[in-house]
């Protein structure tokens, strides 16, 4: 069970270095063909200094710690009931590898739905990079299947 | 590169097809994203979870969904991106992705077209729907 008391909790912030190799992989795992994202000469050419980060790779890198889900097992939402429902990015500035992000967390909302059947939690994350400029914003809803 | 003047309302990108996704398609994304959730990767875990087998993250999608935004216009274009879940994708779909112009105005002094983005299994199910705001020149 999810308690509304818990909305405006701060979760342990998250640094996560992006490494070439890890996006690479990424690449490979999401059949990304396009050398920018796998080739630093061929970003450099593109205009970025290094291999550039793909739009959703945000949520990878916030997961970089390890055990990502027990900020959610600690407030009620056991792993095997979790679904994703909602994400939101928001780009302000962009972010290649050898950058390092921090990403800062709180429940901003939680509610449920069917009579407490179906219990959201949604998540806002403010990600900066290692000059303190702030890059992107998260919003993550996860729903609690009782 | 595409300018704002070269886009209409109305207007579809070319559709982003993507392979069957198979248990080697989950655990190399299991890997890559980070997202270890047993429910993606291991079979015992996801029936004793009441699943029938193990189903896709959810993530993969919206990872397609941005290849076919970077395919379309440079990555810094891409102002937000914001999806919701429609329905669990299955092992085996076979992804597809689509966007259509819906609005074009102006922000702040920028150009930003709004697009509504899906992703579709192959019998024509939306498993994400959402949209997404580019910024042009």
């Amino acid at each position: 069970m999810l308690n509304t008391s818990d909305i405006g909790k701060v979760f342990p912030s998250v640094t996560a270095a992006i490494e070439k190799g890890r996006l690479r992989f990424f690449a490979k795992a999401i059949g990304e063909t396009n050398p920018i994202y796998t080739d630093e000469a061929a970003a450099k050419d593109a205009g970025y200094a290094s291999l550039p980060l793909p739009p959703s790779f945000f949520f990878s890198l916030k997961m970089d710690v390890p055990n990502p889900f027990e900020n959610y097992e600690k407030v009620g939402a056991p792993l095997a009931k979790l679904l994703h429902a909602n994400q939101a990015f928001v780009y302000h500035q962009s972010v290649i590898a050898g950058d390092s992000l921090t990403f800062e967390s709180h429940i901003a909302d939680i509610y449920n739905k069917k009579a407490g059947a179906l219990e959201f939690l949604v998540e806002q994350t403010k990600v900066s990079n290692q000059r303190g400029q702030h890059v992107a914003d998260m919003t993550t809803t996860l729903v609690v299947r009782n | 590169m595409i300018g704002f003047d070269d886009v209409q309302v109305g207007d579809e990108l070319p559709v982003l097809h993507t392979k069957a996704i198979s248990r080697t398609t989950l655990a190399l994304f299991a890997g890559a994203s980070g997202d270890h959730n047993p429910m993606h990767i291991d079979l015992d875990f996801a029936k004793n979870a009441g699943m029938d087998d193990v189903f896709a993250h959810g993530m993969l999608s919206v990872a397609y969904l941005g290849r076919l935004l970077t395919g379309w216009v440079a990555q810094t274009a891409i102002k937000k991106i914001d999806v919701r879940f429609t329905s669990i994708t299955q092992l085996f779909a076979e992804i597809s992705c689509s966007a259509i112009v819906k609005e074009k105005f102006e922000r702040d002094g920028t150009k930003l077209v709004l697009l509504m983005i899906d992703a579709k299994d192959q019998s024509g199910d939306i498993k994400i729907s959402g949209s997404a705001e580019i910024a042009l020149k």
